[in-house]
């Protein structure tokens, strides 16, 4: 059985590692072949870029090499796929490269899409790349009061991020001692302050506590960059001296051009995982079209369900296991508090209180998470 | 006249129902309508106050047994 794997981040590199260890006695048996493609020899853990953002973690610790992080029965190339021809059971590569499989999975996942909104790209921060990260704490080095901007691009991955991101901004001004100095104003695009209605509860009387102001129903819809003013798409506007954006996310642009799925968004099961009309290509974390969050946490879960049944169709030939939806979140609150939101496809989330302990569980995690990759945790 | 979009977002809580309505109705066309299917009891009354403040068009808006159906037409 030839198991073809293409990305190598979150959900496509535990997919590789937990099928490795179940197949072990298959890959020595040369009764199964696992092969891991990625467009990176690098794998970032994306959540670390808002500590970038705010000088609490360098760079360099966000990533490994891909390769130290897979088990050895595992073949690896950094080699982009260009062609999915799923007819044929094969995808070609950059290099021209031909990849045969008898299942494949696609864990592509998304990229940031600033330039889909006038004036955004160049009148707004972002942590959501290394650069724009080390950008964003220059230029909150150098601020020294005015009015800051948040803004939310639909949809965006890591769904929690808008709210971690103002409590930073808060807690950072505050340490710095220019609180009084800035106004901050959060802008959302549904008519309450988060998705999840129990994150929205808790967080309103927080923002009230500390001063901070919303808007909702402000899907962004331009940026004046040289006046500093941002409008959106239901008619109101903000001029702003910062302007803090948590982008627009698609899918990755080879989804899009192989006509995969609409923005490169993936039509997938939402409980077996498997592309819409191909039972043998599955699809893991954000390359996903299902209504569910776009986080390693949801990547990660809907990886061990696709191994678990790749791994039981090599050996029994069904799967034998569905995804539940699940998801788990953790909630900065500022530089020394934390929560989480848990939450399934029938259980909602049940927010506590945020507490330090949740915060120095959420710092331990950030060096766990390399355990998680290994598909050890 | 073009087909009706079904967008399922039965029992997800996030993004929730009306940030997957946003995110389909930006890859829609001027004309295209929409249905919502949602079980989350507040998309009857989110949705609507959404639509008339961007400008689409409410269609229809019913429940069927545990599943609301709604439907919007991109104006603009």
């Amino acid at each position: 059985m030839r198991i073809l794997v293409v990305g190598g981040g979150t959900g496509g590199t535990i997919v590789a590692n937990n099928l490795a260890r179940r197949l072990a006695p298959e890959i020595r048996a040369r009764k199964a072949r696992i092969t891991l493609l990625s467009a990176s020899d690098q794998h970032m853990y994306q959540p670390g870029l808002l500590y970038v953002a705010f000088g609490q973690m360098m760079p360099d610790e966000l990533y490994r090499d891909e390769a130290s992080l897979l088990e050895t029965g595992i073949k690896f190339h950094v080699d982009p796929v260009e062609k999915f021809e799923l007819d044929q059971n094969r995808v070609r590569t950059k290099s021209g490269e031909v990849y045969d499989y008898d299942i494949l999975v696609i864990a592509t996942g998304s990229r940031t899409m600033s330039r889909e909104v006038p004036g955004l790209q160049e009148g707004a921060e972002t942590f959501y790349t290394e650069k724009g990260a080390v950008k964003m704490f220059k230029s909150l080095r150098n601020f020294q009061g005015g009015k800051v901007a948040i803004v939310v691009g639909v949809p965006h991955k890591c769904p929690i991020a808008p709210v971690e991101v103002t409590f930073a901004l808060h807690d950072y001004f505050k340490m710095r001692g220019i609180r009084d100095k800035v106004e901050i104003k959060y802008h959302y695009p549904i008519n309450r302050i988060h998705s999840i209605e129990n994150v929205a509860i808790w967080a309103k009387p927080e923002f009230e506590r500390m001063g901070i102001k919303y808007e909702t129903l402000f899907n962004v819809d331009e940026v004046d960059v040289e006046n500093k003013v941002v409008k959106s798409m239901e008619g109101s506007e903000y001029k702003f001296d910062m302007l803090v954006s948590i982008p627009e996310h698609h899918g990755m642009e080879v989804i899009e051009k192989n006509k995969l799925g609409q923005n490169g968004w993936i039509p997938t099961d939402r409980y077996q995982l498997t592309m819409d009309g191909h039972d043998n290509v599955y699809v893991v974390g954000d390359t996903t079209n299902l209504p569910v969050s776009k986080t390693g946490s949801a990547a990660h879960f809907e990886a061990e369900v696709i191994a678990e049944n790749i791994a039981s169709i090599v050996k029994i030939g069904t799967p034998v296991t569905e995804y539940d939806g699940k998801v788990y979140c953790f909630i900065e609150a500022g530089r020394d508090k934390a929560t989480y939101a848990m939450f399934d496809y029938l259980n909602p989330p049940n927010l506590r209180a945020a507490n330090k302990p949740m915060h120095w569980f959420k710092m331990s995690y950030n060096k766990m998470y390399w355990t998680t990759v290994r598909g050890l945790l | 006249m073009s087909e009706t979009k079904i967008i399922d977002a039965c029992n997800t809580y996030c993004p929730g129902p009306l940030m997957e309505l946003i995110t389909y109705m930006k890859q829609a066309d001027v004309g295209d309508t929409l249905e919502l299917l949602s079980t989350d009891s507040g998309t009857a009354n989110d949705v609507p106050e959404w639509v008339n403040k961007i400008g689409h068009e409410m269609g229809s808006s019913e429940k069927v047994g545990d599943i609301w159906h709604i439907k919007v037409r991109k104006a603009k």
